[in-house]
């Protein structure tokens, strides 16, 4: 019912790479999965509100009072590539 | 000392009997000496714990932290390879929250990547191994902490539930778990699975540990909008008795298949020392549970698929294809850094949010996931708390199930639709099948975790349930 095509473009929505062996795979598995998913089609929902959250929490805000955010050195330590102050990505043109 | 609950070794540190120190430094030789691979980090050799003030509740009682939570400066991998090496640059608010309580981080525990998973296979340190039988799985994703917590080399640890990932390692470890309603730990600092059902707690030797440490745990944290005050301070345990308590079982539920028969002996055996203890037991029904599983494994790995959309190669973590453009480098990082089950999960989910699939997949598990509440809602009009088994099996060998994750995924069919509801439940061990133990689930309405607590208590004092002796 998923097909590799269908994988393959879900994996390229999702920025994921996958190996030949892998789209072979994961549409089976996926097909299995979904196919759980899908006994909930059959159920009566008709005017049923979805539930995205449980907790009642609405414009959640703190006082708008300035304080000190992550030093720039402290947020760059743990990136792979860096520039003086800033994180280093590869030209999307390559 | 390690034969002492986490309650009674703070009771010696406060008597003098013992210093936190020796405490200290007992738990992480321990630690340091594990053979179940239940730890990615132990604080090394001559760590001094940060100074707590001398009435500190929990006196310096020792803590395992799943690697799920930030620790500033301790590597925290969340059981990836996308994430090996990361140190964060601050630790999460509940973890900070109990430093400050007297519980110093004793250890990093080994877990499923990103919390997916019930079995620890998933993880890129290798798998975690239950001190029961180390050919079986100490069940997952916070399956480094039970299995730590089992064998006596962490005093607690804290874990994390999505979907059961508390409960169900400690019902196939032997020990205590709860899953606290949802808001009232911080997640903040906790590297996000499905921000709408992660809930951080404890697993503990007993119940009387896991009300000391939630205790601890809750609060509402400016860093968490969605986290919530707890109405009530939380108590340590007192009853002996279940007088007037209803407890409502869903027979039905109990029927489905490849429920195995010890555990539901142990489960039978356990209501009915409930209703010695005094409880009233009630057949309920919960006409929506059946679809609890398929909800889940759409809303969880949708939210999934978006909060794992961080891990780029750009601010943290591996990088892979950093040669052949932007790209390139993302899908090849993310293909290198991601798991199996993490990478099925990211798929599935970013199917189910796509274009024209949207309504007929996340938009009816979010009008299923009403319906479960409404149905708890109802139940709990009727009835105290909700009593299950709390996984249909107990801990399975390494390997048996890899080969086909929904047979895994179907392990979680008690304890989702709590989670999907936002309620809290317990897991508690209430006996043996073929030496291996059964949890048994008790659930409750919203910020109800002291009547949980209390129940709980009562019937692990009635049960005697003999845990796995430290050695």
């Amino acid at each position: 019912m998923i097909d590799r095509e269908q994988v393959l473009h879900v994996a390229r929505l999702a920025r994921l790479q996958l190996t030949d062996d892998e789209v072979e795979r994961m549409a089976g598995e996926l097909s299995s999965i979904l196919g759980h998913i899908e006994t909930i089609s059959g159920l009566d929902l008709d005017g049923v509100e979805p539930t995205s959250h449980v907790v009642e929490v609405s414009n959640a805000l703190r006082p708008d009072v300035p304080r000190p955010s992550l030093d720039r050195e402290v947020a760059l330590s743990q990136a792979p590539a860096r520039t003086a102050d800033g994180f280093l990505v590869p030209s999307p043109q390559a | 000392m390690i034969e002492l609950s986490a309650k009674q070794l703070a009771d010696a540190i406060a008597r003098g009997d013992v210093s936190a120190a020796e405490a200290f430094e007992t738990y992480r030789a321990r630690a340091a000496a594990d053979e179940l691979n239940a730890y990615t980090w132990v604080a090394p050799e001559g760590t001094t714990a940060a100074p707590m003030s001398a009435d500190a509740p929990l006196r310096g009682v020792p803590l395992g932290v799943k690697d799920l939570f930030c620790t500033e400066g301790v590597p925290s991998q969340a059981g990836s390879r996308i994430l090996e090496g990361y140190l964060p640059p601050y630790t999460a608010s509940v973890v900070q929250r109990l430093a400050e309580a007297g519980a110093p981080l004793l250890a990093k525990t080994n877990q499923d990547e990103f919390a997916m998973g019930s079995s620890n296979e998933n993880s890129a340190y290798g798998p975690t191994r239950n001190p029961w039988d180390r050919e079986r799985i100490p069940g997952g994703s916070s399956g480094g902490s039970a299995a730590a917590v089992a064998a006596g080399s962490a005093p607690w640890a804290l874990g994390t539930d999505t979907g059961g990932s508390i409960r169900q390692p400690a019902a196939m470890c032997g020990i205590v778990g709860l899953k606290p309603t949802y808001g009232s730990v911080s997640r903040y600092g906790m590297i996000a699975f499905a921000s709408s059902l992660d809930q951080g707690g404890p697993l503990t030797r007993d119940v009387t540990d896991a009300a000391l440490l939630y205790g601890q745990m809750i609060g509402q944290d400016p860093c968490d909008s969605t986290s919530l005050a707890h109405p009530e301070t939380i108590a340590l345990p007192t009853a002996e008795r279940l007088d007037g308590i209803r407890i409502g079982v869903p027979r039905a539920d109990l029927a489905a298949d490849g429920i195995e028969p010890g555990v539901i002996a142990a489960f039978d055996a356990t209501l009915q020392r409930a209703q010695e203890l005094g409880a009233e037991l009630v057949d309920i029904e919960l006409p929506h549970a059946e679809h609890a599983l398929a909800a889940y494994y759409v809303i969880a790995p949708a939210e999934a698929s978006s909060n794992l959309s961080r891990f780029d190669g750009v601010r943290y973590g591996l990088r892979h294809g950093g040669d052949e453009g932007l790209m390139a480098m993302y899908t090849h990082t993310r293909h290198d850094g991601f798991g199996d089950e993490v990478k099925r999960r990211i798929l599935i989910g970013t199917y189910a949010l796509s274009s024209g699939y949207y309504d007929a997949y996340y938009g009816r598990a979010q009008q299923v996931r009403t319906k479960i509440a409404d149905d708890f809602r109802a139940a709990f009009g009727r009835v105290d708390l909700i009593a299950t088994p709390t996984a249909p099996t107990t801990a399975f060998k390494l390997g048996e199930k890899t080969a086909d994750p929904l047979s895994m995924y179907l392990g979680d069919l008690f304890t989702i639709p709590y989670s999907l509801a936002g309620l809290p439940a317990i897991s508690i061990p209430c006996g043996l099948s073929d030496g291996l133990p059964v949890g048994f689930q008790l659930g409750g309405p919203a910020f109800s975790e002291n009547r949980i607590l209390d129940a709980a208590h009562a019937l692990e004092q009635a049960i005697g349930f003999e845990p796995l002796e430290i050695s």
